[in-house]
Parts: structure tokens; sequence; C-alpha cells
């Protein structure tokens, strides 16, 4: 193999597998050792500037960070990443005379941003301090997007939430609410220099076709819409039995909505297996915990309806069989029909976008799905002053995905109005420094902690139940946040070699805890991997690769389990190791908010 | 500065045949210097008794005083343990060995406790043939108190003082030979490819075994102009064979050259085989190894590998004619001899 360009930034990068694998790219143990440090002001603005919304993503991230964790292929569960962001936005202090200034003297450029979710007040805080006059245009009376009407407030307390929109509405933002925008000629007539569409995917997939629907549509509700109605209060109870049909996170917050406002018997009944089921698994635990009843492998045949009103649904019952190519075919297991009584029905199947405001004839090209053709770069649709990010853009993820589009949008927005070439963008910032002291002593805590995962605690039961706007996790506390917070890796504290400071001692491969560190000599990398100390199977990992020796030997390094722990550097009697602290920072059209990333 | 080692291992290594991983047989944090040789060979015996299976109460390591002598505190640290006087790990071991044949005695020392101090040990216990590993850890200075020379420093050698050795050298394993020692073996500590097989062997002999570890002091002797740092040991370095350990009941999967290839089976049906490097060399010829050894010095090469193996070698049990019990597990009623066993040795006299 030939040696590891660790030059290229992604290399390191990658080893910083939360990192890697969040969206935005958030310096993940950077912060958490922040909140160790009981920095937790410093800690929420490294989040807050890459990822916009710490208190709202600290409780309702999708969290692929966690599935990523190096953590969890060393012991069985990964850091509690997402909740340890929470304690920095608990716990932090003033924040925002950190947060940019907006210049009084306005470039000249108005921007106009179409709906008032994460993507668009994303658009506008990277916009607004570089003097842009933004205006966004949303159908609901407050900002927040799909944040404030489908993510209830029993997980997403709306103080926390109107505290992060405002931050940024606060920016001298002009809103334009209670404004349905239904026409993208309208808006382009008002001549604003660029466009930007963050207006989701607003459409809830229905079951218009199955018996009984036209029926008992009184009863019969559209997941994401019922949400909305809830979070508005134009909906206030719901009948004691309820079916939910749908398996994915939307799902689970309309069982759980339910049983605070009025039903007793929460069935959710979904097509697919328990594990194949899309929402998040906590969510399906707590949803568990609340007492709600998951059935698997049910798809509807009918909703049931008795003199004019509905009084259940009818289910097939399925067995999932895979074929060589992992596709799935429901075969009915011949198993009698059952039917399941309810007083209302709530479909949660999924989300469509829909843009039936943008004309046809403007330029804007849409694709399969309905999805508007864009650079997947730059978001620039196929009218150039155009552009899109979130849901709307590359179809429906999740609030950070939104996030890390909307990032890219705006350095889009702000070359375009620039007059510059919008694929011209910067590489990202990045940073590599030695964290050593003095001799065996770090700048970082290098011991490892074997604590498991800490457990959030919840409040009871008895009064969460009854008030769908008390928040049942109540996060950690500063004591339990420092534990979870030890039992972080820091991936990014990287482990850097060089060649020909080394004596060949074996003292790093002797003492490596993981024994990732092996001498050999060089070949193919799929022999390597295979005659390593420990063999190297997860291909997604990187195997590090020195120059050759004086020995003729390689050092090879598998990345895979790798603690940080730094015993390599410290056993090495040469600093051939060293441990450099890595800092990986996306460019964003605006980083002005005061850093304090050292 | 780390003082515990992390407690996760890697999670795809497997365990040996007695369910114990390679981490079992660990120790503590070495607190030698960093690079030390004395933590590869640590490292080396590790590996050798997780390969072995070794179920880690049936092993005793024993040591003197000085760096190689700290390191038993680095390895096993599920096995027993005897730290003791300067120079009499040899004497400490004879009357454990005494006590309880059953165990396997690892005996660790270094050239200060080894080729001074405790010289006088040293030669009797080779004489006595007791059944121990005796590993010493030969760095050619005594790095425990600022890495003044050794006698087994090499006439010559400057060491970080910058002063050459005016004295000559004492060749352990020369020593040893002449001795008529029934396993003598030289290694080097950045070389586990030969030193693990070694240690095994070793460990399977029926006797004393020597094993002389060449291991760079990286703080006080470890310069271009010193015989026994990294650099010098690595282009001066030759071997007598390639050595392949295999134990009883395991498959021989190394094939070497016929012709070359010697194949030795030891008293407990394991194997060795070895690919011999070195003309004019029989491991069971003790004149061949001197002379070998001899040849090697004076073109200022160092032997390593496999010197001398003796393979129906009588152990000090063997030569005093014990009891097949260990001692220590015999009881009042079978060390003293009841009233008619006396009467009868009495009518012996008769």
């Amino acid at each position: 193999m030939k040696p590891t360009d660790i030059k290229n930034p992604e290399y390191f990068h990658k080893v910083v597998d939360c990192q890697y694998a969040c969206p935005a790219h958030t310096p993940v143990p950077e912060y958490i050792r922040l909140i160790a440090a009981e920095k937790y002001t410093e800690a929420y603005m490294i989040n807050w500037d890459s990822n916009v919304f710490p208190g709202i993503l600290g409780r309702t991230c999708d969290r692929p960070c966690e599935p990523a964790c190096r953590r969890g292929r060393v012991e069985e569960e990964p850091v509690a990443i997402c909740r340890l962001k929470r304690v920095a936005a608990d716990n932090k202090g003033e924040v925002k005379s950190l947060m940019p200034q907006i210049p009084e003297e306005k470039n000249g450029k108005k921007i106009a941003l179409i709906g008032g979710g994460p993507a668009s007040l994303t658009v506008a805080r990277d916009l607004a301090p570089l003097g842009y006059e933004i205006h966004l245009y949303d159908e609901w009376n407050k900002g927040g997007g799909m944040m404030r009407t489908q993510i209830p407030a029993f997980r997403l307390p709306e103080e926390v939430l109107d505290e992060e929109v405002n931050y940024i509405l606060d920016m001298g933002i002009h809103t334009h609410f209670n404004t349905y925008v239904n026409s993208m000629k309208s808006i382009l007539d008002k001549g604003y220099d660029a466009v930007f569409v963050g207006t989701g995917a607003p459409k809830g997939r229905d079951l218009s076709r199955l018996p009984g629907r036209k029926e008992g549509d009184a009863n019969i509700h559209i997941g994401i819409e019922w949400l909305a109605g809830v979070a508005f209060e134009h909906i206030e109870n719901v009948g004691k039995k309820v079916i939910v049909l749908g398996g994915g996170n939307t799902a689970m917050d309309c069982c759980r909505t339910s049983l605070r406002i009025g039903a007793d018997d929460v069935h959710v009944v979904v097509r697919s297996e328990y594990e194949k089921m899309k929402a998040s698994p906590w969510e399906k635990e707590d949803a568990e915990a609340e007492g709600v009843i998951i059935m698997n492998n049910m798809p509807p045949k009918e909703f049931v309806v008795k003199d004019g009103k509905l009084v259940g649904v009818l289910f097939g019952h399925v067995n999932p069989v895979y074929d060589e190519n992992g596709k799935r075919t429901l075969v009915p297991t011949g198993e009698p029909d059952t039917f399941i009584e309810a007083t209302d029905v709530i479909i949660a199947i999924g989300q469509d976008n829909h843009c039936p405001w943008i004309e046809r004839d403007l330029g804007i090209e849409f694709g399969k799905w309905d999805l508007p053709i864009l650079n997947e770069v730059t978001f620039q649709s196929t009218l150039p002053k155009v552009f899109f990010g979130g849901d709307s853009a590359l179809g429906p993820e999740n609030v950070i995905t939104a996030v890390a589009q909307a990032h890219q949008a705006a350095v889009s927005i702000d070359l375009f109005c620039q007059g510059k070439d919008v694929n011209e963008r910067l590489d990202p910032m990045v940073n590599l420094v030695s964290q050593k002291m003095g001799i065996h002593e770090w700048m970082y805590d290098s011991a490892v902690a074997d604590d498991e995962r800490y457990k959030v605690p919840h409040a009871d039961q008895k009064f969460s139940l009854k008030d769908r706007r008390m928040e049942v996790e109540l996060g950690f506390d500063e004591k339990l946040g420092f534990k979870e917070a030890q039992r972080c890796l820091n991936c990014d504290i990287q482990t850097v070699f060089t060649t020909d400071r080394c004596i060949e001692c074996d003292a790093c491969m002797d003492i490596c805890p993981t024994s990732c560190i092996t001498f050999t000599s060089n070949g193919e990398e799929e022999d390597l991997r295979s005659r390593l100390l420990a063999p190297a199977t997860n291909l997604t990992q990187d195997l590090y690769v020195s120059d050759i020796l004086p020995t003729k030997r390689v050092m090879i390094k598998d990345e895979d389990v790798c603690l940080h722990c730094g015993l390599c550097a410290e056993r090495c009697p040469t600093a051939a190791w060293d441990m450099q602290k890595f800092l990986y920072n996306v460019t964003k059209a605006h980083t002005g908010c005061i850093s304090t990333v050292k | 500065m780390s003082f515990i080692k992390p407690t996760f291992g890697h999670p795809a290594l497997p365990k040996n045949k007695v369910g114990y991983r390679k981490k079992d047989y660990e120790g503590v944090i070495s607190t030698l210097c960093a690079g030390c040789g004395h933590d590869s060979i640590s490292a080396a015996i590790v590996q050798t008794c997780y390969d072995l299976s070794i179920e880690p109460h049936r092993l005793a390591k024993l040591s003197g005083i000085g760096c190689s002598s700290k390191t038993p505190t680095y390895f096993l640290s599920n096995s027993h343990g005897f730290n003791s006087v300067h120079g009499r790990m040899p004497s400490v071991t004879t009357g454990a060995n005494l006590a309880n044949k059953d165990l396997i005695y690892m005996g660790v020392s270094g050239d200060g406790d080894s080729a001074s101090i405790g010289m006088g040990q040293f030669v009797h216990v080779i004489r006595r043939n007791l059944n121990m590993v005796y590993i010493v850890m030969n760095n050619g200075c005594y790095g425990l108190t600022k890495g003044q020379d050794s006698a087994t420093a090499d006439f010559g050698s400057i060491s970080k003082t910058g002063v050459p050795t005016s004295f000559q050298a004492i060749d352990l394993v020369g020593l040893a030979l002449e001795l008529k020692a029934s396993f003598v073996a030289r290694s080097f500590s950045g070389d586990k490819q030969q030193l693990v097989p070694l240690i095994k062997l070793a460990m399977t002999h029926p006797g004393f075994a020597l094993i002389d570890v060449i291991s760079p002091c990286v703080t006080f002797n470890n310069g271009a102009k010193s015989t026994k740092s990294y650099s010098f040991v690595r282009d001066h370095i030759e071997a007598t064979s390639a050595l392949d350990f295999v134990p009883k009941e395991e498959e021989i999967t190394v094939n070497y050259q016929e012709g070359q290839s010697l194949e030795v089976e030891l008293h407990d049906g394991s194997i060795v085989r070895l690919n011999k490097l070195a003309k004019d060399w029989n491991p069971r010829d003790r004149q061949s190894a001197l002379n070998r050894l001899q040849k090697a010095k004076n073109e200022g090469e160092i032997l390593t590998g496999l010197l001398y193996m003796d393979t129906e070698t009588k152990d000090l049990h063997r030569l005093l004619n014990t009891v097949d019990t260990p001692l220590n597990q015999l009881r009042e009623a079978d060390l003293t001899p009841s009233i008619e066993a006396l009467e009868r040795i009495n009518q012996s006299f008769r």
C-alpha cells in the first residue's frame, strides 16, 4: 500500500466517526470535551456555529452520529452525543453577545426565503451578518416550520424552540408570517436577488384507495396535519381508542400525543417488521414505555364504518420475504384478518414533496417524485437565482440534513449575489495541533472511562401523560453529563506517525490496548488486512500506512477500534507518534461568530 | 501520564484454549523508559503464555533487582511472583522449585543482576540444571543507576557517558555453554519472530534454559557507537536458524527447503523445526555451538537464535531422585514413617 496522505483533510476527518457521519459535520468531540470542562457556553457556540439549533437538536436529532460512534465498536453502546448537546444548551450562559453582529449598513442585496423551517432559518443566519436584506415567508404565525408543527411539545418545549428561532429572527430578518406563498412568479416579480425554497415535504401520504376511507373521513386524520393542528390548538382532543398507521417517527409522535389528549388505548399498526420500522429505536422504546402497543406485519385492508361512523380497521397478516437482492415482498400468511376497534385513525405513512405553487414555466425544472432538478453541491436549481434546501430539495430527511444543505445553499447564494462562480467553493477549515504538554502529558484527558452509557432521566408518567406540553426527558444534569462526556474517546485527537523518527522498538505495538498497530512487510490492502496483529475486517475504516522503515517494514495502524488513549505516543521514545488535535470546520457563508474553538 | 491501561481490547481477538484473551496475560502499565527493549521482552512473554494456553496460576515469575527485574510487574498479573534480593533470584527459584515442581518457573534477570552481583548464583543454578526459564534482559549498562557500563558491555562500546568500555565483556552465553547448560539461546528484543518461539521452546525444555536477550537501553546505551543499540544490533545480527515451535497435537504448517531443515521432537511430543542458516552447526552438538559462537565473535557479528539444546537432560529433581508428588503437597502421613516402617528399617541394619 502507498503511504497514507494525512495532508488530505478527509483522512483524519473520517477517523472522527461522529463528525464524519453528521451531515453538518459538527466537531463533536471538541464540544464534548468542553462540556466535561463545564464550559457549556463554548460548547453551545461550537454547536450553534455548525448546526444552528443545539437546544432543539439536542432533543430531537435523528443522531446519525451515534450509530457511527467508535465507542459502539468497542463496547455495547455509543456515547449519548445528542443528549450531551442538550446539556450544553441547558447550562449555557449568555450567548447572544457571542453571535455575529448584524451590520447596520446593508450590502444592497435582497433575498427571499420561502418557508420558515430549519433550512430557511439557517440561510438567514448565514447571510444576515453579511449585510443581506432577508425576507422570510411562512404560512404559520411563528417561525420554526416542521420543528413547531410536527414535533410535539413533550419532546421539544416551545420555549426552547422560540429561543433558538428568535436568535435568528432577531438578526433583522423581515418576517412575513401568516403568508402562504402560492406563486413563485409573484415572488420572482418582487425583484429579489436570490430566492431560497425551504418549504419542506408538506404533504402527508394518504390511503385514499382503501375501502371506507371516504365514509370514515371525519375520524381519519393525516399525521403531520393532525400534529400541526394539536400544536396550534385547533385540535384539543381525540377519541378513546386510536390506531396509528405507520412506523416512522411521526407515527411515534402521533401515538404519544394521542395518549395526552384523551386516548387511553393506542395501537401503532405497521406493515413491516419491528426491526425494519423507520422510527428511531429510542422513539419506539419511549412510546412503548408509555403503554402504546406496536403491532407488526399487519397491512390495513379496510376502514370499517358502521352507520356512517368509523368503528375500527381490518388488518391482514403478512410475512416479509426477501429475495437475493434484498428486495422485500409481503406474503400473506393465511391467518384470518384482525379487526381492531378505533374511534380515530391517524395515518402517518410518510410525506411527499409538493410544490404546486411553483409555476412550471419559470425555468425551474422538476424531475422524479416532483423534486426540483438541483446541483447537489450548490443546491442551485435550473433557474440560477433560485436555490433549494431541506426536505424540499432532495426529499424528506431530517433537521440536521436540512441545516447542512442550507449552509451550502447560503454559500452559493452569497457567491451568486457577488457575481462569482457558485462552483468555486472554499475548502474546509482544518487544523492539526500537537497536544503534547511535556513528557507523557497531554492537553486532553486521555484516560478511557469504562462507564456504560447513562440513561437520560424521564419525568414521572403520572404527570407527563396528562400534559402534552410537559417535557418527558429531563436531560442529563451536570453530574451525569460529565460522566457521559467522559465516555467520549476523543477520536479527533489523532495519532500522527512520523516515519523517519521511528527506531522500530515495538513499544507502541506492545502497549496498544486494542492491538491496532502492526509493523510488518508491505503488501496489498486485502493481504495486509488479513495479517495484522488483529484482523482488520471493518472495511469502512482505513489503514494508516507509513513510509518504508529502515528494516524494510511499514507501520500499519487499523483505525477501526483505536481508543485514542495516547499510549502509543506515551511509550514512543522518539516522538515518532504524536497526539494531535484535528479540527475540521465546514466553510460557511459566514463563520464570523466569535470563535471559542482554540 | 497514563497510570492504567484501558480495559477495552480488540473485540475480534480470540480466546485461547483455556479461555483467556491475550490481555489477560498482561500486567500493569510499564514504568520503564518509553521504548525500553525490556517492554518488548515482556510483550513476547505475554504472547508466549497466551499462545501456549498457560493457565496463569501455573506459572511463577521471579526476579532480582534492576530495570529487568521490575518487568514481572508488567506481565502476567494473574501469576505467582517473587521479586527477590539483588542477584539472588536463582536461589529463591531453587527453593520454590524444590517445594513445588509442578509450576513453570520464569526467572527474569539483567546483566548486572546476573553477570555481576549474581554471578555466583548464575553459574551454580546452571550447574544444578534447575528446571526454569532464565531470561537475561541484557542492555550492557546499569540503567537504574544512570547507565554505568555493566559487565556485559563490549570492549570499546560507547554508551551515553561517551567513554569507551575499557574492560572485556562477560559473554553469558559462552559461559553457559562452557558450564554445560542444557539449553542456551540468544535473541534480540526487537525480533519477536525469533524471541517468541525461543521462549516457547525454553518453557517446554525439561531443565535449565537460558535466553540472553539483547535489549537496548534507549536512555543510556542506544547511541550509534554502542554495540547494544537498536541500530547496531540490527546491522550485525546473525541467526543460527529460523525457528518454528509446533506444540503437541498441532499441525505443522511451515515448510522449509529439504536438506536445510531439522526437526527435533521434544520430551512432551512438541516439535521444533529449524531452518538452519549457519553451516557447521548442530543444535545438539555443544562443540559446534561453541565454534559457531567464536566464529561470529571474531567476525564482529552477534549470533542469535537457538545455540544448544539437550533434549535428554535430567533436571535437579531427577538428579536428586525426588518423589513425583511436589514436596509441598506431601502430608505428615507421607513424611512420617509409621512405627512398623521404622521397625523395618531398623531390622535392615541388623
